[in-house]
């Protein structure tokens, strides 16, 4: 059991030092690190399955018993997570074989692509708050890499504004840390549970809570802590936006709804009230500022923040409802973003730029990608029947169910204005003629590159319409994740060793 | 003993948090610094002050016998410390690397990535 | 800059220093030390040779490519894990080996723990010496 759970980090870390070591030969390093995605997304399939069989499953690293010792628990939230996150991470690696130059091949792009990984799947299957905040520094070392390998002029002046402003956001949480052990004695997550409900000091726990907003909420690129995100996110290669897009805010969203359903007690109304302020700001100053990019990747980096208010509109009005309505949102949007961003590159390929002035007929040249698009971006704008509707039907009925109105309201103004920057992609790239008739043909691309650029994008629409059309069982299994949210005593007691009395 | 420590920290972090508003990189390079063996500090400190008694379990014993220093809080620090220098260490060869390549290490300067509206992005 | 003086003593002091790393390693089980310090030592030995000669030549004495020295280290510190895993324990469980051992004498004692220090060892020197050699290159 416990190598189970320690694989999906051990797996990619092992995987990315192989493939470091073979990075001047950038065809076997590809290969390596291909083997290693296929490996991770069998190992997290296999560790879903015994989560739906069993529930809440857990590990002690090095035999030693918890809270003394690191956990590694893997519950319903978790599991899903993981196989997002292989899912993802084979996607995007099939892409980024064709996307990739071999130029950052032989700097070592595939093994810090792994490292990344692990750094994510370390976050998902952790149990314990110190552990986190080393997994985050993983992925974040990774992501910096990542960013600014290849060295171009445009990547290192957004690298250093993503640097700067993530560095803050790892120092407020160490900090946070500290007073948390400070307080409590432990740092275990579900000792920590047993110890919150105990403390009766309020002021150390808003000043902890807004502590470790601000801290999840930069990794998050929450309201108004984003800035890095439009800064950096369209700089590196379109393989590394996309795995960033979908995996990296995410992690700082799943921190959130960790810490604020298990870590502190149910009614602490203050974080969800700051939350709620937040996640509604996220939502509308993302959509507006997409609303006023012409450029594609940057639209859609615009579009991850206000996503994210979706995410944590589900956490802050802390309902059964509203929290599986975040995971389902959660789910929806990892497969429709990384999609996109997938999609924008090989747009890119066949019509030579990502501003949307300097592209076009893109629907002439390749039906199948206009297709694949539009199946995407509808998703993302919540038409029915694809996935982003039933994800925002849970939300916006949870938000009418406490008679919060005004939140469904912005929600819906949300929606519309995405719909405006999807239909402006679509007329923009894929209807209007390409101005300087430049377009080329996907079928002009070589069967392999087609292939490694077309399956993941097939592959994932097929889950987003699949998502769409029988959302029933993953509605089913979302409620039931977010009831053992609302209610972490099996979580605890799977963890934590029998105690008398 | 506590409370000096933490009036330390406050000086550090509010020395810190000055230096990393300036514009100029190695300004913030250097706040950065002092803000995180400000948090290292906060961690030593949350572990309570035990002074010169380490925690060490003499021959022959299974447990310490006289109350002696957390150590988990040390070794918390250790390992925050081997991530803050290696992240320092990165971040000190990515200021030099934009020193290069883009001439400046005033952030203000810094306009490659997001182009002011009117430099004809559109 | 070339020094006669820094450079007869960077002779003697590299050895010496390479030597103290080793050490470090060894009592870090028990005592102060351990292979992250052992492994900031041991590249200071390698900083000082680059200062006191040239880059090229500290690339020379290091023999391998320093970024595959960190990835052969975070390999072998990976590696400890496995003993435990053919026991049947959960990842990273100390197991130790004790060698030679006779009555009151517990042996040698050779553990998955020293394996693992060894293996950090390794990559902090690979580490390091990668970032330094980046940032004095030019």
């Amino acid at each position: 059991m416990g190598w189970l759970l320690a694989l999906p980090f051990l797996l990619p870390i092992a995987t990315g030092l192989l493939a470091m070591a073979a990075r001047r030969r950038p065809r076997q390093a590809r290969a390596i690190s291909l083997a290693g995605c296929i490996g991770l997304f069998v190992v997290v399939v296999i560790i879903f399955v015994r989560v739906l069989d069993q529930g809440t499953i857990a590990a002690q690293m090095g035999n030693w018993p918890a809270p003394f010792g690191i956990s590694l628990v893997v519950d319903r939230l978790s599991a899903i997570m993981l196989l997002l996150a292989g899912l993802v991470g084979l996607a995007v690696a099939i892409f980024a074989q064709a996307d990739v130059d071999l130029r950052r091949e032989v700097l070592g792009f595939q093994g810090f692509y792994q490292l990344l990984l692990a750094g994510v799947c370390g976050s998902f299957v952790t149990g314990d708050l110190f552990n986190l905040y080393v997994w985050f520094e993983v992925m974040l070392i990774a992501s910096f890499a990542l960013l600014i390998l290849g060295g171009e002029r445009a990547q290192l002046d957004g690298g250093i504004k993503y640097v700067a402003l993530n560095l803050v956001s790892t120092l407020f949480m160490l900090m946070a840390i500290g007073m948390v052990y400070g307080l409590t004695g432990t740092l275990n997550m579900a000792a920590l549970h047993v110890a919150f409900a105990e403390v009766d000091q309020p002021a150390a726990l808003h000043m902890l809570a807004v502590l470790l907003i601000v801290a999840f909420g930069i990794k998050a690129a929450l309201f108004p802590l984003y800035f890095w995100l439009p800064a950096s996110y369209h700089v590196p290669p379109v393989a590394v936006t996309a795995v960033f897009a979908g995996l990296l805010t995410k992690v700082g969203v799943y921190a959130l709804i960790r810490t604020f359903t298990l870590i502190f007690p149910a009614d602490f109304r203050f974080a969800h009230d700051l939350l709620l302020i937040a996640a509604l700001l996220t939502m509308l100053s993302g959509v507006i500022g997409a609303a006023s990019q012409f450029e594609f990747r940057k639209i859609l980096a615009f579009h991850i923040i206000s996503q994210i208010g979706f995410l944590v509109l589900g956490l802050a009005l802390f309902s059964p409802l509203a929290l599986a309505g975040s995971i389902f949102y959660m789910v929806h949007n990892i497969v429709a973003k990384t999609n996109l961003l997938l999609i924008s590159g090989t747009a890119r390929r066949m019509a030579g730029s990502f501003k949307l002035a300097e592209i076009g007929g893109l629907y002439r040249a390749s039906p199948v990608l206009a297709a694949v698009f539009f199946i995407a971006a509808f998703s993302l704008a919540g038409f029915p029947p694809l996935s982003g509707f039933w994800a925002k039907l849970m939300l916006v009925s949870a938000s009418l169910e406490q008679a919060a109105y005004w939140v469904a309201a912005v929600a819906l103004i949300t929606g519309a204005l995405t719909l405006f920057s999807m239909s402006k992609i679509w007329s923009e790239a894929f209807w209007k003629p390409h101005p300087q008739d430049g377009v080329r043909a996907l079928a002009s691309l070589s069967a392999t590159e087609r292939v490694q650029r077309m399956l993941p994008a097939i592959l994932l629409v097929a889950i987003s319409l699949g998502l769409g059309l029988f959302p029933q069982p993953l509605i089913h299994f979302c409620e039931v994740a977010a009831k053992e949210l609302l209610d972490p005593a099996a979580y605890v007691a799977t963890v934590l060793p029998a105690r008398d009395g | 003993m506590e409370s000096a420590l933490v009036l330390v920290i406050g000086v550090m972090v509010a020395a810190g948090v000055y230096l990393m508003l300036a514009a100029n990189l190695l300004c913030y390079l250097f706040g950065l610094i002092l803000l995180s063996n400000a948090a290292n500090l906060v961690i030593f400190v949350a572990g309570r002050l035990t002074r010169a008694v380490p925690p060490l379990i003499p021959k022959g014993q299974e447990a310490p016998v006289v109350p002696v220093a957390n150590a988990l809080p040390q070794a918390m620090i250790l390992t925050a410390i081997v991530i803050g220098f290696g992240l320092l260490a990165f971040t000190l060869a990515l200021v030099v690397a934009c020193y290069r390549e883009l001439d400046t290490i005033d952030s203000d300067h810094m306009r490659l990535a997001e182009p002011p509206p009117d430099s004809g992005e559109h | 800059m070339i020094s006669l003086i820094l450079q007869g003593a960077t002779r003697l002091l590299v050895a010496l220093i390479l030597l103290f790393s080793v050490y470090m390693l060894m009592r870090g089980h028990n005592l102060p030390g351990g292979g992250f310090i052992a492994g900031l030592i041991a590249s200071a030995a390698f900083v000082l040779y680059a200062l006191a000669w040239s880059l090229r030549e500290a690339r020379e004495a290091l023999r391998v490519s320093p970024v595959k020295l960190a990835a052969i280290g975070a390999l072998i510190s990976l590696a400890s894990a496995v003993p435990g895993m053919l026991k049947g324990f959960p990842p990273f469980t100390g197991l130790w080996l004790f060698i030679g051992g006779g009555a009151g004498d517990k042996g040698i004692p050779i553990s998955t723990v020293l394996l693992f220090d060894v293996g950090i060892y390794l990559a902090v020197l690979g580490a390091v010496l990668a970032l330094f050699f980046t940032i004095e290159e030019d």
